[in-house]
C-alpha cells in the first residue's frame, strides 16, 4: 500500500500546520508555504500524514492512498 | 506544383494563398487554395494524425492524435475548444490565423469535432484581438449551411488566462483563472463533459493532414519534427512577423527569413516568456528541432523566437520581463504570487548593480524550490525563464555591480502592447515565396 501527499496550492493559505506535524516531508517556504521534497509517504508516517490532513484548516493537504 | 491528392509542395502551407494586409480570406478563396473538407472517419482522422506526427503547437507539444484518442474514449464527450487565447505577448501566429484563415482553424475544428464524437465548436479569443472575433465571427456566418454549432467567446486578456484549466473555468463560470488539477479538462472540462482544447495552429495542420495526409505532412521537416511550423520572430531583425518555416531549418535561416539582424546578437529567447535565453553563438548552430532545443534546454514553446541585439543589456529585459510575469499571477497560488514577487525584485536588484553573487544564488534557490508548486505551470515557466537569464547574463551582473552597463533599452513586447495586429505591415514578397511570410 502506498501514500501519495499532495498540497492543493489554490486553497493553501500558509497556515503551516502540516510542517508542525509532519517535519518529516513536509518543510516551509521563505513565505510560509510547504514544500514537499517527496510526495510518496513511507507506510510508518501514513498515520502522522493523516494527522496533518486533518489539522488542514483550509483542507489543502491530500492524501492519496491506495 | 501539387501532388497526387493535392497538396501543394514546399512551403507556404498554412499561410498559402494570404494577401499582404488584406481582408480574411473568404470560405470561396479557402476552398481553392485548399479544396474541400474531406469527409473521413473518426478512426481514420486519428489514425492519419498519428502517422503525422503532429504535436500541439500551443506551447505543450503534446501529441495530437493521443489527445484526440483520449477524449474520443469518453462518453458525453462536450465542446471542441479553439484556445486563441495567445497570451503570450510576444507571439502572434494565433492571431493571425484567426484574423486571416479563420475557415482553416474552423475546417481543423470540425474535423476534430467529428473526430471525438462532439457536435460543438467554441472559438475562444481574446477580446483585444477584435479583428480575429470578426473574422471568426463572419466564417461561422459563412458557414450556416453546415449546420455544426459554432460560436466565438473573447476573454480578458492576462498571461494565465490562457492556460487549458483556466480557460475551462472562464466558460463554466466566467472566472478566467486556473483550476487546481485532476480533473483534467478532457475528463471533466465544459459543462463538467470531457472537453477537447487545442490551439489554433494545432487544428490548422490537422485540417490540411485531413485532406492531404500524413505522407505529404512529411514531405517537410524531420523525422522527429515532421511539417512546418508558425513562427513568431521579433527583437533585433529587419522583418520582425509571422512566418511558416519547415521543422529541421536552421536558425540563422530562421533570422535571415525574417529580415536578418539589425545588428550583432548576444542572444536569442526560445519560446517565449516561459522559454529560454541560449546565447547567440550557441543558439546560431541550432536548427527549429525538438532535440536540438532540448540540447541546450529550451523548447518552441509557443513558437515565439527574440533576438536579442548586442546594444541591448539582456539583465534589464529580462528583469523587466520577470517584474510582467510576477504581475500576471492569477494570484491563487503562494508560491507563485510571493515566489515570483520577491524573485522579480531580486532580479530588478541585480540589474541594478545593488545586488551580487549572493542574491544571484538566493533567486536561484528560490526558482528551484517554486518549480511544480502552482496549480498550474506559471510559475515553472517564469522560474525557466529566469534560470536561463542567470545563466546567459551571469557576468553582466558584475558589470552591473561596478555600474558600467552601457546598453540601450531594446523594448522586448509585454502584455501585448508592442506587438503590432498581425497583417498591418508585410514584410517581404508574398507570392511564391519560399517561406510564407506575414506581419
Amino acid at each position: 500500500m502506498s501514500a501519495i501527499l499532495r498540497i492543493n496550492p489554490i486553497a493553501c493559505e500558509a497556515h503551516g500546520l502540516c510542517a508542525e506535524l509532519l517535519p518529516e516531508l513536509i518543510r516551509l517556504d521563505d513565505w510560509g508555504y510547504p514544500i514537499l521534497d517527496e510526495p510518496e509517504v513511507p507506510p510508518d508516517l501514513v498515520g502522522l500524514a493523516r494527522r496533518a490532513v486533518d489539522a488542514c484548516p483550509t483542507l489543502a493537504v491530500l492524501l492519496d492512498e491506495s | 506544383m501539387s501532388t497526387a491528392n493535392g497538396g501543394h509542395h514546399g512551403l507556404p502551407r498554412l499561410l498559402a494563398g494570404l494577401k499582404p494586409g488584406g481582408r480574411p480570406m473568404s470560405l470561396a478563396a479557402h476552398h481553392r487554395i485548399h479544396g474541400p473538407v474531406p469527409s473521413i472517419a473518426p478512426h481514420q482522422l486519428i489514425e492519419e494524425v498519428e502517422r503525422s506526427g503532429l504535436r500541439g503547437r500551443g506551447g505543450a507539444d503534446f501529441p495530437t492524435a493521443r489527445k484526440l484518442q483520449t477524449v474520443a474514449d469518453r462518453k458525453r464527450v462536450g465542446a471542441v475548444v479553439v484556445n486563441g487565447s495567445e497570451t503570450e505577448p510576444a507571439s502572434a501566429k494565433d492571431r493571425l490565423l484567426l484574423a486571416r484563415l479563420p475557415h482553416l482553424v474552423l475546417d481543423g475544428a470540425v474535423l476534430a469535432a467529428r473526430a471525438v464524437g462532439s457536435s460543438e465548436v467554441i472559438v475562444k479569443v481574446g477580446q483585444n484581438a477584435t479583428d480575429a472575433v470578426r473574422a471568426v465571427d463572419d466564417a461561422i456566418m459563412e458557414r450556416e449551411s453546415e449546420r455544426f454549432r459554432m460560436s466565438v467567446l473573447t476573454g480578458p486578456d492576462g498571461y494565465v488566462t490562457g492556460e487549458e484549466s483556466a480557460v475551462v473555468h472562464y466558460l463554466n463560470d466566467s472566472t478566467p483563472k486556473p483550476t487546481f488539477i485532476p480533473p483534467r479538462p478532457f475528463e471533466r472540462g465544459y459543462r463538467g463533459r470531457p472537453t477537447l482544447i487545442q490551439n489554433p495552429e494545432t487544428l490548422a495542420q490537422l485540417a490540411l493532414v485531413a485532406r492531404f495526409g500524413s505522407r505529404w505532412y512529411r514531405e517537410l521537416g524531420t523525422v522527429a519534427d515532421p511539417g512546418s511550423a508558425l513562427v513568431t520572430i521579433t527583437g533585433a531583425v529587419r522583418a520582425p512577423g509571422v512566418y511558416e518555416l519547415a521543422f529541421g531549418t536552421p536558425m540563422a535561416d530562421l533570422l535571415d527569413a525574417a529580415g536578418g539582424r539589425t545588428e550583432p546578437l548576444q542572444a536569442l529567447l526560445v519560446g517565449g516568456y516561459f522559454g529560454t535565453w541560449v546565447d547567440a553563438s550557441a543558439a546560431v548552430a541550432l536548427r527549429l528541432a525538438r532535440e536540438d532545443l532540448r540540447s541546450v534546454g529550451c523548447s518552441l514553446g509557443s513558437g515565439v523566437l527574440i533576438a536579442l541585439g548586442e546594444s541591448a543589456c539582456g539583465l534589464h529585459e529580462s528583469a523587466r520581463v520577470i517584474s510582467y510575469l510576477a504581475e500576471q499571477s492569477a494570484g491563487q497560488c503562494g508560491p507563485c504570487v510571493y515566489g515570483l514577487r520577491s524573485i522579480a525584485d531580486s532580479v530588478g536588484a541585480l540589474a541594478g548593480g545593488v545586488a551580487g553573487p549572493r542574491e544571484r544564488e538566493r533567486v536561484l534557490r528560490w526558482a528551484g524550490e517554486i518549480r511544480g508548486r502552482g496549480a498550474c505551470h506559471h510559475p515553472d515557466g517564469a522560474v525557466r525563464f529566469v534560470e536561463s537569464t542567470l545563466r546567459v547574463f551571469a557576468s553582466d551582473i558584475e558589470t552591473h555591480r561596478r555600474g558600467r552597463c552601457t546598453a540601450r533599452p531594446a523594448g522586448l513586447p509585454l502584455g501585448g502592447s508592442a506587438v503590432e495586429p498581425p497583417g498591418s505591415r508585410v514584410a517581404g514578397p508574398l507570392a511564391g515565396a519560399r517561406r510564407g511570410l506575414v506581419r
